[in-house]
């Protein structure tokens, strides 16, 4: 495939990511600070993202099991963490069932956090895998550009 | 100290527009950290980052014990997150206030949250602004064009300091 097809893919792919609501603004603002020193810093970050995240989820699994003892300051203080870098990012669904998320805990609502963070996950492997050919074919492209 | 007020003056008399302005930003979400330190960077700024108040104060010379050190130091603005453990971004900020040799410096405190208690609790603490995250390009492209700008007090050899 030549380098005008793979960067209209790109093109099409990006607006659709957007369309579909999968990220907002602030995904741009962070392709806006790549440059040839620093081409990847978007795909850095997401990468990044994804690893810390496997934490954050791991902590809010586990202090969901204790069921008549929940501590839903400390859910609220995780989640918090969580929706504050999805939306440095721009992961727009993500970060809405953060919100809703906390919205559960601050309502004491157990099968409301349950049934949001099953929620929550879902879109979040949804985005990285999304994001993974996303960076893939915006790679190709660049090495395209390069021939 | 005979010496303290000449060490308060020097971040001025050595700063240059040749230089690059040196932002501290002190954030305990790492995700922020990057995103704020290449938001900087590219504002053509050199970027320390601290993950809590306490590393912020330490970097600073500030932390309890420590005897501030500003031979080499020199840091133009301060940007810190609100909701830290351990330290809020308010405790940090009022800390850098009291400080004599550190007290000029810009202090910018960033939230994701918009309360305005919250907001007028650090202007009324001497935060040089409060800004919502996320940040983006021109909230630090605005917030380099503050360093820029001659800071206010006693500076130029004036010894407001005893």
């Amino acid at each position: 495939m030549d380098r005008k097809q793979l960067q209209y893919q790109v093109a099409c792919m990006r607006k659709s990511l957007f369309d579909q609501g999968y990220l907002d603004e602030q995904f741009n603002q962070l392709e806006d600070l790549q440059d040839e020193a620093n081409p990847n810093f978007v795909e850095e970050v997401v990468t990044l993202f994804y690893s810390d995240s496997a934490r954050f989820i791991h902590n809010i699994e586990q202090a969901m099991i204790n069921k008549p003892n929940i501590d839903y300051g400390k859910l609220d203080d995780y989640m918090h963490q969580f929706k504050g870098s999805s939306s440095s990012f721009g992961a727009k669904k993500v970060k809405k069932e953060c919100s809703q998320f906390r919205e559960c805990c601050s309502a004491g609502n157990i099968e409301g956090c349950i049934k949001t963070f099953r929620q929550l996950k879902l879109e979040h492997a949804t985005l990285k895998r999304k994001l993974e050919t996303y960076f893939q074919l915006v790679k190709q492209a660049g090495i395209a550009e390069r021939r | 100290m005979a010496n303290t007020s000449s060490f308060s003056s020097s971040p001025s008399t050595k700063f240059s527009f040749d230089e690059k302005p040196h932002v501290l930003a002190v954030d305990d979400n790492l995700i922020d950290r990057k995103v704020i330190e290449r938001l900087f960077i590219n504002s053509t700024c050199k970027v320390t980052t601290a993950e809590n108040g306490k590393r912020a104060l330490e970097y600073l010379g500030l932390a309890d014990g420590q005897h501030p050190n500003h031979n080499d130091l020199k840091v133009n603005l301060i940007i810190t997150d609100y909701s830290m453990p351990g330290m809020t971004g308010y405790e940090l900020l009022k800390r850098i206030k009291e400080s004599p040799t550190m007290k000029e410096i810009p202090v910018v405190v960033v939230s994701s949250e918009n309360i305005p208690t919250r907001i007028n609790q650090c202007m009324q603490g001497g935060a040089q602004e409060f800004l919502l995250k996320p940040l983006q390009l021109s909230d630090a492209t605005k917030l380099r064009c503050h360093i820029k700008k001659p800071l206010q007090g006693g500076f130029a050899g004036e010894d407001d300091h005893a």
